[in-house]
Formats: C-alpha cells, structure tokens, sequence
C-alpha cells in the first residue's frame, strides 16, 4: 500500500478515532487516505488550534492525540501548540507535511525545517527519509508521546515519501535501547517517604499536572484522606481532588489563595507529587528547603533537584509510587494542623458591583455551582484564568489550562478536543477579551462540527493582567493594552449562528447562567467586567 | 571546575544537533565536544567538557539522558581521566629557525607531516594542559594556522561504558 495509506493504518491501529487538523498540498496524499478511513477529521480554522485540540483531547483521554498540518507556514504555526503540550508534558503525536525528499534544502516553496524549528519542544522528533520505516517510526512516536513524562512527537514526512508504495506491518513490540521510562519507586526510597510522613507533625500534599498525566488523582486521596494531610495543588493539580474537598486548601503560588501558601510556608514536611515547584507555583524555594522536609515524586529524573533541593526523590510512575506508600504508611491524624488552615479558608465574600458589570468572581463562582459535577472547565491565559482558577470551584470533572507556557487562545480550542473526547461531559470555556480574540475563528469549527462548548467572555476592553501590572510597576503608564476596536461579540457570535447574551449587571447572572447550562447546542455569554477589577 | 562526559549516542542523522541545542537551551558552558564513530557502527560516542558547579553537571547528565538518542551518559571522575587532543600547527619557519623548532617538537613528542620552504607543520596529540604548552613554545615563531580536536577521553581501569 501507499505509504500514505500506511500512515492512515498507524493511526487506526493506535486506535485515533479523531483528528484534528488543516490540509495543504505537501500532506494531500496522506488526506486522501484519510477520508476514506473511519477516523474523524476535524478541520480547524488554524493550525494552531489544531495543537490545542488535540491537547484538550489527550489530556482527557490521557492518551497521546493526533493534529496535522503541512509544510511551512502551516508546520510553523503549530509550533506555539507544540511548545504548549511541551511544557504541559501533554501527549501529542504531531504529524507535518514536507516537501518532497529531493527538494529539502533548496528553501523551494513552502519549506521550513520543522524538525529543526520545533527541536526545544519536541520529547522526539523524526523526518521520515524511507517510506519503509513509517509503521516503525508511528509505534515508537505513540510509543514515546504517552509513556515515561509525556509530551509532544513530531513526525515529518516528506510529500514523495507518502507516496511510496510499501509492505504493511505494524510493530507489536519497540526495540529502543536508549529510551526506559522509570516505572515503580525504589523500595527504600519509599519506606524513607513513608517514615518521614508519619514523623511530621505539619505534612502537606502538593498536587501538580504528573498527578492527572499518572492517573493517581484517586491515590492523592487516599494517602490525603488515610495520613489526615491537607493537600494544595499547582494551577496544573486543580481538580485532581475535589475544590470542594475539606482537605482541599487551594492553589498555592503568586495567584493562589492565603490557605494553600500559608500550608506550603508552615509546613514541616511537602510532598510533591508530578510538581516541578515552578517559579509562579513556589517563590522562593530556598525557603522550602530551610523550613520543610521535602519528598519528591517525579517521572522525570531531571525535575529532581532542578528547581528545589530534596531530601527524599523518588523517580516513578506516581500512580505506582503512591499505591507503594499506601501500602505501608498507618492511619494517621493532624487535626490541629488542618484546622489551623481551614481557619484561613474563608467562605468567598463577594463585593457588589455597580451596574453595567460584573464581579467576575460571583460569575464563575454561580457558574461553577450551576454546571454538573463532572463539568470540563478550560480557562484561558490572564485574569480571567486566576478568576477561574480561584472560584470555580471544581466538584469532580476536570480542569484545564495553559498552565507552563500560559498561551492565550488556548481555550476554546482545547475546549473543542476535551469536548470530542468526551462527548457527554459538559464543557466551558472562560476566557477574556484579549485572548477570545486570537481564537474566535474557531467558533466556526464549532457551528461545522456541531461542538455544543459553552463559552464565556470576561470583557473589560482590556489586557487586564498586563493592565494591571503596567498600573502597579510601570508606574500607571498603561500602554497597548487597551482593546478598542474590539467587535460586538452578541453581533459576532450572531453571525455564526450561535446563541449568546451579555451580562452587564449582577441580578442578570442567575438567568444567563441557566439558559447557558440548559442550552442544547454551543452559547457563548459576555460579561461585562470593570476595567479596575483585580486579579485577587 | 571541568568535568569531562563521555555520551554514547545512537549514531543518526540529528543527534549532533539535539545535543548541542540542549547546551545553549539550557545555558549550559561548553568548552569542547568531539564525537566520532566507535566499535559499533550503530553507536557514536561524544566526549564533552563543561565548565560549571555540581548542580550544573548533575542537570546537563540528566537533561542528556532525557535525549531519546541518548543511550548512555557517564562523566568521569578527574582522577581517572585518560584524555587526549590532537592538534595541527602550520608554523613559519625559514631554513635559521628549523633547528630549534625541530628541537621542541622532539621535547614534546610533536611529529612532522609536512615541510616547506618556509613553514613546518606539526602534529600533536596530548593532553589540554600539555598542548597549551606546545602552543606556548612555538608560537614566538608565528603560527600561520593551528586546528585542534576538542578533548577525548576514556576512564582508566578494566571497566567499560556499557551500552
């Protein structure tokens, strides 16, 4: 068969049910195998947006998802994508057209060297130069996206090569001799953890991203729930636990809450569960080190010691390293400890606003009330994220966000794959104005592919984080972050069919709401936000 | 302090460039990388020195061993280095000077390989601190052109780097 047909074939036995993608003339062939397989294309409105879908789509499945572009601007523009599920360990197989074999080299048209150019973000990449070596070369791409640390493959694959005829098998085994992800902890490295946990007199749990990408959100629990240790999470940890959990203090780091940052700086002892005590997570990690025992449970041998000196590491799956410590620590009790930080975690008071808008804080606070349990909430880049990430209180579901690279238009695009990856789960995406706009192309692929996303804009007419920090360290000298010129998004979301209101006084918030959670296809809301309104 | 790190690498189209992206990526000092072919066709083996502190060694060992390509990583220990460069020197030399450069390559183990009427080219493999001497010694004569390898090495005693 062709070798396009082969590539199809990969795809199929990896069992991809949808990819998301846009075509161009150096990956036609690969297209033309393609519909007349039984997976699912959805054609985006950018390839960027591609990226994000399949973020959105493997970080719900946990599996690695496919996008597509092909060469040059199209390879290009994938790249913030790639970067993006880069820095968020999200699994991703990336496949790019490329000019034909005999022409790299020769910058002919629509060429760029995408393995080079996405080398800093790519776990691996390959440029496929024998039409022969595809089955091998998509067995150890999906191979290496979904195991050890996860992350973005890129495979490229030149348009003569796609059209080579070659002998279909598919590997049922990898022979990769340089590649081992590390899977249970060491033995004594865990009797260490579990010794030190049941010594601490003020121990803490801190939740990141490795905890959904291992599949161990139950784990946290129960060691949580069976040590009596209250647990905070990293923006990439929320929703791992409940927001509602009594054990839950929050999101610790600069846009956290009081409970979570105060347990990270009191404690005697953190566990660090798929964290990497990023510089917006932990501040100053020197201190952590002064004052807390630390243990350290990472896939990732490097995040171990890269950005806080640890006392006990323990490389490995963490879903497994967890089960280990489950096994040996005894039930154990900090009540005063947990008190003392419940004491902190004060029910929300939220300040009235003047009419023509909204606190955005009520708003996603009622919207996170109203929505079902298992709701797919995706934040976007900026204010409103904080706002999300801080008052929606997540019940069960999911959270997602552009959390390391912080790309703004990530939202509604991720929210598409999450949406696809799970068709049942109610899914919202909260966004900004700003960031609605590097992205509102793809309302379009929502009308085409009957993607029922509930969007909501929180719109001050401004870049409000940068605003805001323009406002306290440039000395107010607010430039480039006002957005005038913006459209009207009722008039907008109109025009493509899409049911919508504006919201821009706070008795019209239980209405909306309601007609946004009870709509049966896609709405989009807008609320209205003051200009002044902070972050915290 | 120096450390020098033997890699064994899958011997592909690319590796070279992953790994030296990974230097200035991470903003890691490297001072020379020599990398060639070994007794297993299908492997090559790069032979790094980096200038840095403990943690910098320990974060590029890691960060390298994150190379897919990446078969094995070792840094070996100073006092169990055998290391060697080699280096080429074109240096002027008219028919009054060649006694006496003839005299310092004899002292320091220099070979020639080629001769003209007014330059001689000589060849040095030793160790880094040895070849700074050379090139101390000869360079009062003008040197025309001089290459070196960058530094190889292998780790004294009967153990092996193992695949």
């Amino acid at each position: 068969m062709k070798a396009a047909q082969a590539m199809v074939k990969c795809l199929e036995q990896e069992g991809i049910k949808v990819v998301f993608g846009y075509p161009g003339a150096a990956i036609c062939p690969f297209y033309d195998a393609l519909s007349e397989s039984g997976i699912r294309h959805i054609l985006v409105r950018h390839e960027q947006n591609a990226g994000h879908a399949a973020n959105g789509y493997a970080r719900i499945t946990n599996r690695p998802a496919v996008c597509i572009a092909t060469s040059g601007p199209g390879a290009t523009n994938l790249i913030t994508a790639i970067a993006t599920a880069y820095m968020d360990s999200v699994p991703m197989v990336v496949i790019t057209g490329q000019v034909s074999s005999d022409q790299i080299g020769r910058d002919v048209f629509q060429e760029a060297d995408i393995t080079g150019a996405a080398e800093p973000f790519v776990k691996h990449s390959y440029l496929v130069k024998d039409a022969s070596a595809i089955p091998r070369i998509f067995k150890e791409a999906f191979y290496l996206a979904g195991t050890g640390r996860k992350g973005p493959v890129l495979i490229d694959v030149p348009v003569d090569i796609q059209n080579v005829d070659i002998d279909f098998n598919y590997p049922k085994s990898i022979e990769m001799r340089a590649y081992k992800p590390s899977s249970k902890g060491n033995n004594l490295q865990v009797k260490r953890a579990a010794e030190a946990v049941a010594l601490a007199k003020k121990p803490v749990i801190c939740a990141g991203g490795g905890v959904f990408s291992a599949d161990a959100c139950n784990e946290v629990l129960e060691l949580a729930t069976k040590a009596d240790i209250p647990v905070v999470t990293t923006m990439m940890g929320i929703s791992c636990i409940p927001g509602s959990h009594p054990l839950n203090m929050g999101m610790i780091g600069m846009h956290g809450v009081k409970s979570a940052n105060l347990a990270v700086n009191k404690c005697d002892l953190i566990v660090l569960i798929g964290a990497r005590v990023g510089d917006r997570a932990v501040r100053s990690p020197s201190f952590l080190e002064e004052n807390a025992k630390i243990i350290h449970i990472d896939i990732d041998p490097a995040e171990i010691g890269k950005n806080v000196k640890v006392d006990i590491p323990i490389v490995g799956d963490a879903k497994l390293i967890l089960n280990q410590i489950l096994e040996i620590i005894p039930k154990l009790e900090h009540r005063e400890w947990i008190n003392e930080l419940l004491a902190l975690k004060n029910a929300p008071a939220f300040e009235k606003r003047a009419d023509g808008v909204v606190n955005p804080k009520l708003f996603v606070s009622k919207l996170a009330e109203r929505m079902p349990d298992d709701t797919i909430c995706v934040a976007d880049v900026g204010q409103n994220q904080i706002w999300t990430c801080n008052f929606f209180c997540m019940r069960g579901g999911r959270f997602l966000t552009s959390g390391g690279m912080g790309t703004m238009g990530y939202s509604i695009p991720c929210a598409v794959g999450a949406k696809l990856a799970s068709p049942e789960t109610p899914v919202v995406a909260i966004c900004g104005d700003g960031s609605f706009q590097m992205q509102m192309m793809e309302l379009a692929t929502i009308c085409q592919h009957d993607i029922p996303l509930k969007i909501v804009i929180m719109a001050n007419n401004r870049l409000g984080m940068v605003h805001e920090l323009q406002k306290n360290l440039y000395k107010g000298n607010t430039t480039a972050v006002f957005l005038d010129g913006s459209p009207d998004f009722i008039k907008l979301a109109g025009a493509y069919g899409i049911e919508c209101e504006r919201v821009s006084s706070e008795d019209e918030i239980d209405g909306a709401i309601e007609r946004l959670v009870s709509a049966k296809g896609p709405y989009l809301v807008e609320c209205r936000v003051s200009p002044d309104e902070k972050t915290l | 302090m120096k450390h020098t790190i033997s890699i064994l690498v899958e011997n592909h189209a690319g590796v070279l460039s992953r790994i030296s992206g990974l230097f200035s990526r991470r903003g890691f000092n490297i001072d020379s990388l020599a990398v060639g072919v070994t007794d297993d066709p299908s492997v090559s083996r790069v032979t790094l020195v980096a200038d840095g502190d403990d943690y910098m060694v320990e974060q590029l060992e890691k960060q390298l061993n994150k190379l897919v390509d990446v078969i094995k990583v070792r840094t070996i220990p100073q006092e169990e280095l055998i290391s060697r460069e080699l280096l080429l020197a074109k240096i002027n030399a008219p028919a009054e000077k060649r006694s006496e450069i003839m005299t310092i390559a004899e002292i320091t183990g220099a070979k020639v390989v080629d001769i003209t009427t007014s330059t001689i080219t000589l060849e040095i493999s030793d160790r880094t601190e040895k070849l700074a001497n050379f090139e101390a010694l000869i360079k009062p004569y003008g040197i025309k052109e001089m290459v070196r390898t960058g530094t190889i090495a292998l780790q004294r005693g009967a153990d092996a780097i193992k695949k």
